[in-house]
């Protein structure tokens, strides 16, 4: 096993949800579909390739040796092409197909040795799914068919009732609740199947290509409900998709299937910088980064000198006019102790301000440099970097610097983004 | 017919040995289905022949529409008239026998295929011979087991009769969408909860569809089973083949045809509506309250 396979610690995105526990821990798992799984079993710890196993055994190998781990609040978003094996993998978690081998823990329970009553318990209790086709039952309103989680579990009748009404509002299908699935549209009968996973309360959601089967506007819709439910309430959501848009959109971190081998799991960006095969490179081309990337992303640390307040401030000030001259840069900025940004100086407004009777730090400040926000997406402040020669500092919601944004930065970007779709 | 292989001879051999060996199972067997048949029948032609028409033409109003309800009105004005109202409801209760007990056994069997593999591919050859078997040849069986009468009517009508429920009752679960199976398994139903609320409601359609057929192939098979005594109007039908009266022929046979119709026609829109969700009765009257009250707040 590679070290891709293995989550590391770079691969955790700026989401702050770095040290969250682990979820779910998938170790080693195969699923293998054929009626002698335990010949292909051996095969493939002999190290054959799947399609020899097919070709000797018919067996087809649906996912192979996965390993990985969902963190705790996360939306984990698998990725692959179709066959890659993705949907399997999604099924092996609630056990809509049994594992061939290996471990899926859930919360550090076994799911794949669980016996039937607590399988049972834990799907009714803890996860629920949602389908790329809906999968709402024809026969019921849309309020039973969101009240069917709990109808199962056996919550009375006004009580059920109430919390899927509950969840409609949430969904914003309340006024829909007496109709019949298909009374409404792609969408509206998707947020029933989202209503319905979340009538349970569970901590754990998967999400079998839930947006696939609709229109780009509506997925785009869906994909903001999604983010704000999410927002008032973390849970932990594993979301197979084969849109790459849609990953970057929501997904916190995501895994890349190939031929049902996890070839790759981390961050969106940090697998596009890095691609760790050229399936995953070939995987991420054509999809233009830029739409992606924030202010936050492409800021560098390494291009802008920092100074800090000044306490005397004509020999610091002299020091830093020494500073810049020496390494040849025409700007610095300025942070106090807790790394809040106060201002940009150059060497001109540092001299100007010495030059002044009585120096003080707003005359060595230039007011006209704004601080870019890190998350403003990257394309929103392109034409404002690229128009003015003096870099940008950048700083997160809390003021605190995160670095800077110059022309050499940006044409850096768009340069790697060409070479990288060459 | 050839002696190289008396195929036939073992086949009267086995029923003479059931025959001989039987200490009144089949005999109890018969008084069951035999009562039952009879209570059916005792009802509808106790029943005044206007409170029948009038309630299955009102039932074929509801079901169907108006233009329906007043040719099942027409009808059974032409069955009273030309004198076939007895025999057609002696009939109708020779079916309702034959489809209750053809459904009973069919459609839980056509669940058992639905679920084992190996229980439908064991039950699919048996259901093909009891299908393409002629018809008539369960008479001679039924009415050695069980003489002449009713009962064997009944019985060759339900070995006629069953395959379809069982067919379309098994094809109907295995075609329920996938993912409603996975989602009705995702969300932690048991076995018996999944079979519940979603297979056998998912199947329902076909199930209906199977119903249908149930009811018409009994229909068609118990005009038959007049050769074996059961009455209805199968008796007249057979007495205008005997005495080539054109007459008698056209008339019971016209009344097999309205019969067929509404019967037909009902049943089928019970499945089309299981196809597709209409708000129940109960949703219906609602909405109509609700539409004549003033708006209130």
């Amino acid at each position: 096993m590679d070290a891709a396979l293995t989550p590391g610690p770079s691969a955790a995105g700026g989401t702050g949800e770095n040290c969250a526990p682990a979820k779910i821990v998938v170790r080693n798992l195969v699923k293998v579909f054929g009626n002698r799984p335990a010949v292909a079993l051996q095969m493939l710890e002999q190290g054959l390739h799947k399609d020899e196993i097919f070709r000797c055994t018919g067996q087809i190998v649906g996912v192979q040796d996965a390993s990985f781990e969902i963190r705790s609040g996360e939306i984990f978003v698998i990725m692959g092409l179709s066959g890659s094996g993705k949907s399997t993998l999604i099924r092996l978690l609630n056990r809509l197909l049994e594992p061939t081998s290996g471990e899926v823990l859930v919360d550090g329970q076994n799911v794949a040795s669980m016996d039937r009553r607590q399988l049972i318990d834990l799907r009714r209790r803890d996860m629920s799914m949602v389908f790329q086709s809906f999968a709402l039952m024809p026969h019921r309103t849309v309020l039973d068919n969101a009240a069917f989680g709990l109808e199962v579990a056996g919550i009375d009748k006004a009580q059920r009732e109430k919390r899927a009404l509950q969840v409609l509002e949430q969904v914003g299908l309340t006024a829909f609740a007496r109709k019949h699935p298909s009374e409404l549209s792609g969408g509206m009968q998707q947020r029933v199947g989202l209503a319905r996973a979340l009538a349970v309360d569970p901590s754990l959601m998967l999400m079998d290509e839930a947006f696939s089967a609709l229109d780009p506007l509506k997925r785009h819709e869906m994909q903001h409900v999604l983010l704000d439910l999410q927002r008032d309430h973390k849970r932990t959501i594993v979301f197979v998709s084969h849109d790459l848009d849609e990953a970057f959109r929501i997904g916190d971190r995501i895994a890349i299937m190939e031929g049902g081998s996890v070839v790759q799991v981390g961050d969106p960006h940090e697998i596009a910088r890095n691609p760790a095969t050229d399936y995953v490179r070939a995987f991420f081309r054509g999809v233009d980064l830029t739409r992606h990337l924030t202010v936050g992303d492409i800021a560098r640390t390494d291009q802008v000198p920092i100074f800090p307040v000044p306490s005397n401030i004509p020999d610091e000030f002299g020091a830093a006019i020494e500073h810049l001259r020496s390494i040849k840069r025409h700007y610095g900025f300025l942070v106090d102790p807790a790394h809040r940004l106060i201002g940009v100086v150059s060497i001109d407004s540092l001299l100007r301000c010495l030059g002044q009777s009585r120096p003080d730090l707003a005359g060595a400040l230039l007011d006209h440099v704004p601080a870019l926000a890190g998350a403003s997406p990257f394309r929103e402040v392109l034409g404002q970097v690229a128009r003015n020669p003096h870099p940008f500092p950048v700083i997160d919601g809390k003021g605190i610097y995160m670095g800077a944004v110059t022309q050499t930065i940006l044409l850096e970007h768009l340069c790697d983004e060409e070479t990288r779709n060459a | 017919m050839h002696d190289a292989l008396p195929l036939g001879q073992w086949v009267s051999q086995f029923l003479n040995f059931v025959l001989a060996h039987d200490n009144g199972t089949l005999e109890n067997l018969g008084k069951v289905i035999g009562a039952f048949a009879e209570a059916i029948e005792a009802v509808l032609v106790a029943l005044p022949d206007w409170a029948v028409a009038g309630a299955i033409s009102a039932i074929g109003l509801w079901r169907v529409g108006w233009k329906f309800g007043l040719f099942c009105a027409a009808s059974f004005f032409v069955i009273i008239a030309t004198g076939f109202w007895p025999a057609t409801m002696s009939t109708l209760a020779l079916i309702t026998a034959s489809a209750v007990i053809s459904l009973v056994l069919g459609i839980p069997l056509g669940i058992w295929m639905a679920r084992s593999d190996r229980v439908a591919a064991l039950v699919r050859p048996v259901l093909d011979f009891m299908q393409t078997m002629p018809a008539f040849v369960y008479l001679i069986p039924a009415a050695m087991l069980f003489g002449l009468g009713k009962v064997p009517g009944v019985l060759a009508t339900v070995i006629f009769a069953m395959p379809p429920a069982v067919r379309l009752t098994n094809l109907g679960i295995r075609q329920v969408n996938k993912e409603q199976v996975e989602a009705g398994i995702a969300f932690g139903c048991t076995p018996r909860q999944l079979l519940l609320k979603v297979q056998i409601p998912g199947a329902m359609p076909s199930i209906m569809a199977g119903v249908n057929q149930t009811i018409m192939m009994a229909l068609s098979m118990v005009i038959i089973a007049s050769m074996v005594g059961a009455g209805g109007l199968g008796n007249d039908v057979l007495a205008s083949i005997q005495r080539l009266d054109i007459g008698l022929g056209f008339e019971s046979g016209l009344s097999v045809v309205l019969l067929a119709i509404i019967l037909d026609r009902i049943t089928e829109s019970f499945g089309a509506s299981s196809a597709q969700p209409q708000a129940s009765w109960r949703e219906r009257a609602r909405n109509l309250m609700a539409r004549r009250q003033p708006s209130g707040p």
